[in-house]
């Protein structure tokens, strides 16, 4: 089954694009895109940048952590934009939860 | 952080499917997002509202599998992302694993439209193997009786709980697509809390479009103005309360209605669909439209040839067109006058305004009909089928 449902982001948690969702750089229209059942999300460039650091393994601090350093910015501002952008995308059921690992 | 663009906007939606460079070069009918590919008109059900033409295509004139190969690898070549296997019933095919492994080959997004009484798990688990992203299943109620005499065939509810499951079970997405309309609306709450239970990650509550064959059982159909308002509230709520866990989507009939809607997103704009015999429709309903030649995938032309070019898409495409009072009208490049197949049906012409419009000067009788249709007693099907329908039997109030 895929991952839990409504799930509320933070710091921890490891968000994954589901399987049903996919991350394509769209050659024809040069644009990133989102592919989903019957839907087309076109996110902008750093919600690209942030869904490419998500990947199950990553938890939400440390993408804020890499983003950070990478834009000389204060971590605590990135971290709170991050999370309402990831939210607005599990709430649209396009973002799930890595599982814990079993081993 | 981003738009959400439907990629199916038949007959409903106003959202923009088509990602254009700059919004406002809106003349330049960029390719569409994605396609509806109707690969076969051959159905196991019946139902009395199906959007496929009254005129069907016959096996022998579908496209083979290795015309719709070309298709697939055309399509992704000018920038198509998805493609959405529907028919009649696409899991008629014998070739739809072979066609949507093909299709995941050359890098398209694929969703499954089916009524789902054909398949078996190995056939569920062999399309999921080959690629296949989502799966969308047709309800037509939540429970037996009333669900298996709207689609014509014998336990086909049954089927259709079991297939969801398994879609699940094989960690596909699963959309519940219930069609409504006055026989089943009093089903809907119900019908929501059977998508939770489905563990469906969408629900479609699609009003009947009165098309086609639903046109010829406007009268056994139509829901009163009371029955949508509380659907329209039972839609809402449940929005609110589902939020993360079940997304739906609500298509509301035009009839009653002020405005008509922005139909397919305007004709020619950011939708077009294949027929079975390769025919490249700007609705899946186009063909009722007489006057029209439709140019096919068979033809010297390539598809995006006949998207920029073809009489047919160029004919209503735009404003140009327009005949009083939309050429006037300051909604017209919001509504584009509505649906061209609506406007045919019911008018005679697909240039005039759609009379769902509170402009058209058939607006106010046809709607009134429509209204003591929906006040009225004639609850018996015509149901769909090779033959030009056949009509419902015992069941004659």
């Amino acid at each position: 089954m895929a991952g839990p449902r409504n799930i509320s982001v933070s710091e921890a948690s490891r968000p994954v694009l589901p399987r049903h969702a996919k991350l394509k750089y769209d050659e024809t229209r040069k644009v990133w895109v989102i592919l989903a059942p019957e839907r087309v999300l076109a996110p902008d460039e750093i919600a690209v940048e942030v869904l490419q650091l998500c990947d199950g393994e990553r938890n939400v601090g440390d993408v804020a952590d890499q983003l950070a350093a990478k834009y000389a910015a204060p971590r605590e501002a990135i971290l709170a934009d991050v999370i309402v952008m990831l939210q607005d995308l599990a709430d649209k059921g396009f973002l799930t939860e890595a599982r814990e690992k079993t081993s | 952080m981003s738009d959400v663009l439907p990629t199916i906007p038949p007959h409903a939606s106003d959202s923009l499917a088509v990602l254009e460079k700059s919004r406002s070069t809106a003349e330049t009918f960029g390719i569409p997002l994605a396609v509806l590919l109707e690969i076969t008109h051959r159905c196991p059900l019946q139902c009395p509202y199906c959007s496929n033409p009254v005129e069907l295509d016959r096996s022998g004139k579908e496209l083979t599998t290795e015309e719709w190969k070309k298709v697939l690898s055309e399509l992704a070549e000018i920038g198509v992302l998805q493609v959405h296997f529907s028919g009649g019933e696409p899991t008629a095919r014998k070739d739809l694993v072979e066609l949507v492994k093909h299709a995941s080959d050359v890098g398209l997004y694929t969703n499954l439209i089916t009524s789902a009484v054909l398949l078996t798990r190995e056939r569920l688990s062999e399309l999921a193997d080959a690629g296949l992203c989502h799966v969308q299943i047709s309800f037509q109620g939540v429970e037996e009786g009333l669900a298996d005499r709207v689609a014509g065939y014998k336990n086909g509810h049954r089927k259709k709980l079991e297939v969801a499951k398994w879609t699940r079970e094989l960690d596909l997405p699963l959309t519940v697509n219930a069609v409504m309309h006055r026989q089943n609306l009093h089903q809907l709450p119900d019908i929501i809390q059977m998508s939770i239970d489905l563990d469906a990650d969408r629900l479609e509550v699609a009003n009947v479009q009165y098309y086609g064959w639903a046109l010829k059982n406007r009268a056994a159909l139509m829901p009163t103005v009371a029955q949508l308002d509380e659907c329209t509230r039972i839609v809402e709520e449940a929005r609110e309360r589902l939020k993360g866990t079940l997304a739906i989507d609500y298509v509301v009939p035009d009839y009653y209605a002020l405005r008509p809607k922005k139909c397919m997103g305007g004709w020619g704009r950011q939708f077009f669909n294949i027929s079975p015999a390769g025919k490249v429709l700007p609705c899946h309903a186009a063909e009722s439209i007489t006057g029209l030649d439709f140019e096919s995938v068979r033809s010297n032309h390539s598809i995006a040839w006949i998207w920029q070019n073809s009489d047919a898409f160029n004919r209503y495409r735009g404003t140009g067109w327009m005949k009083e009072p939309c050429k006037s009208c300051e909604f017209r490049e919001i509504d584009f006058g509505g649906c061209r197949c609506q406007a045919f049906a019911l008018t005679g012409d697909a240039a005039n305004t759609d009379p769902a419009c509170a402009l058209s000067p058939l607006h106010e009788t046809i709607f009134k009909q429509a209204e003591r249709e929906a006040e009225g007693e004639t609850n018996r099907f015509l149901y769909r089928n090779f033959a030009g329908g056949t009509l419902e039997s015992g069941n004659d109030s």
